[in-house]
């Protein structure tokens, strides 16, 4: 079953052309990297798939849904999470979980009972009264995530989740998002760090606004005749032309 | 050798919050020295103490023999500061905003550009475009002329390649090492572990703390453990198995393979080898092993310096 499909998905501002022409589809519980230079297009086409950006021209179906025309549909269905913002500061850890809960419409009492559910597994019991801004960016994002898939979604938006965490908080980010994927939440990912674009199952990378390469890890290691995922990343970024890097 | 930076036990908190400990270290001239470590681990408010924008609580430094307290004048005229979040003015041109750090420092674009060039003329045809307008590698290449427009002798650059993709990163590294032949020497601070050994020394920080100071070669080489590479089949699996292995004192998963440390000479069943690792992974059902002794790099250095300090 495809969690996304989409065809010749294009977005241009003005006479710039952000996305070009890109056809992709994720299967469900797939963790698909999405990777590209900075200025790519990554933002703005994982704008138009959670539904915040209508294209300019082609389709897609997003968790059952028209990104052209069901927009909303769309934003109930899905988590997200971006390294910038994705907790209240000011609110506690389970203030936070419940008013995320509160919002994707979880019933008060399930939401009630699962947060501390939450809680005990995270560890964070002790942190349960505890300001989201005083806790260390690591145990921020790890909550963030939990957040961003408490109502179950059936796809969950990251965007760059592990910059600036420590290595061994990183990793374990890695392994709840593994967890989530073996439940059936399908993990769509940008990242940064190439040690974790091997972590996904397959990768695609953005060139000029377009998708240039498709595949499993391995396969496009082959492809390209790298030794690691930063080689390949390397070798394609090189042909990009358009954005003044 | 000379010395261009000097901080002696400098110590800071925020309240109840204890964001620098007892820092001690020293920078020679022309190095570039690297200070690594997560968010949130003190980096920025060590780069703001040292470039006088933050009185520390305790403990002194030096800037090319200034002291950062009392002539805190003179060090503003000779460091280049780059700041984590992009702080030039965005309703400017690059041109601008290049042209007004130069007046401020009483100086022309057109008397130091030979320092900007290589930067600069790579972002020059967009001189023209106002400043919040560029993509983030051309803002990072616009603050780094700025910083460099006075002709500083240090260079205090933090996380300037944070958010930036691999191959920008390399780019601004490229830079650095142009910089550095120039005579300047360039403090510079990055969560990315895989940028260590581009600089000449580095220093690992964690909960203001630094964990280590010395070349990148010879962190790597003090590591205490014996370090594997294990891949197979199913690698989820593999790690949970792995971590239950007598002996096995960590398992992460580093990029396609699983890095795994044991001890040296401990484990009941006597030292771990590649060898005894297939034997026992295959014993319980794991496939297509590759199991190989492997050097370390920072990353696991830096790992095993915090999960050590964990468990204390």
């Amino acid at each position: 079953m495809k969690v996304i499909e989409v065809e010749n998905l294009t977005k241009r501002f003005g006479s710039f052309t952000a996305v070009d022409n890109i056809s992709f589809s994720v299967e469900r519980g797939e963790i698909f990297g999405f990777l590209g230079a900075n200025g790519a297009g990554k933002t703005t086409a994982m704008r138009m798939l959670c539904g915040l950006l209508k294209p300019t021209s082609g389709k897609g179906v997003v968790a059952g849904y028209d990104i052209n025309r069901q927009s909303e549909k769309i934003k109930a269905s899905i988590g997200y999470m971006s390294q910038k913002f994705a907790l209240y500061e000011d609110l506690k850890v389970w203030e936070n979980i419940r008013l995320y809960a509160g919002i994707y419409g979880v019933p008060e009492a399930e939401a009630k009972e699962r947060t501390e559910v939450l809680l005990e597994e995270l560890g964070f019991k002790e942190e349960r009264e505890t300001f989201v801004k005083s806790l260390p960016l690591g145990w921020r994002q790890k909550l963030a995530f939990s957040v961003s898939i408490f109502h179950n979604p059936g796809i969950v938006f990251l965007d760059e989740p592990t910059g600036g965490v420590d290595p061994i908080t990183r990793r374990q980010f890695w392994e709840m998002i593994y967890k989530a994927s073996e439940r059936g939440i399908t993990i769509f990912v940008t990242t940064h760090y190439m040690d974790e674009a091997e972590y996904c199952d397959r990768v695609s990378i953005m060139v000029d606004g377009r998708i240039d390469a498709l595949d499993t890890p391995r396969a496009l290691k082959r492809e390209f005749s790298a030794s690691s995922m930063d080689e390949v990343f390397r070798k394609l970024a090189r042909k990009a032309t358009k954005n003044g890097l | 050798m000379a010395v261009s930076l000097s901080c002696n036990n400098i110590e800071k908190s925020f309240g109840k919050v204890s964001a620098l400990k007892n820092i001690t270290f020293e920078v020679n001239r022309g190095e570039i020295f690297g200070v690594i470590g997560p968010d949130g681990a003190g980096k920025s408010t060590l780069f703001r103490i040292l470039t006088t924008l933050l009185l520390a609580d305790k403990g002194s430094a030096t800037v090319d023999g200034f002291d950062v307290v009392k002539d805190y004048r003179e060090i503003r005229n000779i460091v280049g500061y780059m700041p984590g979040k992009f702080s030039l003015y965005q309703d400017l041109t690059v041109e601008e905003n290049l042209r007004i750090f130069a007046t401020l420092f009483k100086t022309t674009i057109q008397e130091n550009y030979h320092l900007i060039k290589d930067i600069y003329s790579q972002i020059e045809p967009f001189k023209k475009r106002m400043a919040g307008a560029l993509s983030g590698g051309m803002k990072q290449k616009l603050a780094l002329s700025c910083a460099l427009i006075h002709k500083p002798t240090v260079l205090f650059l933090d996380e300037p390649t944070t958010g930036i993709d691999p191959v920008s990163r390399r780019e601004l590294w490229e830079m650095l090492r142009k910089l550095k032949y120039q005579g300047i020497t360039i403090i510079v601070s990055t969560p990315y572990m895989d940028e260590a050994s581009l600089c000449d020394r580095i220093a690992l920080i964690q909960n203001g703390e630094f964990l280590k100071i010395d070349t990148p070669h010879s962190i790597t080489q003090s590591f205490s453990k014996k370090l594997f590479s294990v891949k197979g089949k199913n690698m989820g699996s593999l790690l949970n198995k792995l971590r239950e292995m007598p002996g096995v004192v960590t398992c992460f998963a580093f990029g396609d393979s699983h890095h795994v440390t044991a001890e040296f000479d401990h484990g009941p069943d006597g030292p771990i080898t590649p060898e005894s690792l297939r034997n026992k992974l295959n014993a319980v059902g794991e496939e297509e092993l590759e199991i190989s002794l492997i050097e370390p790099n920072i990353e696991d250095c830096f790992m095993d310096l915090i999960a050590g300090n964990r468990q204390n």
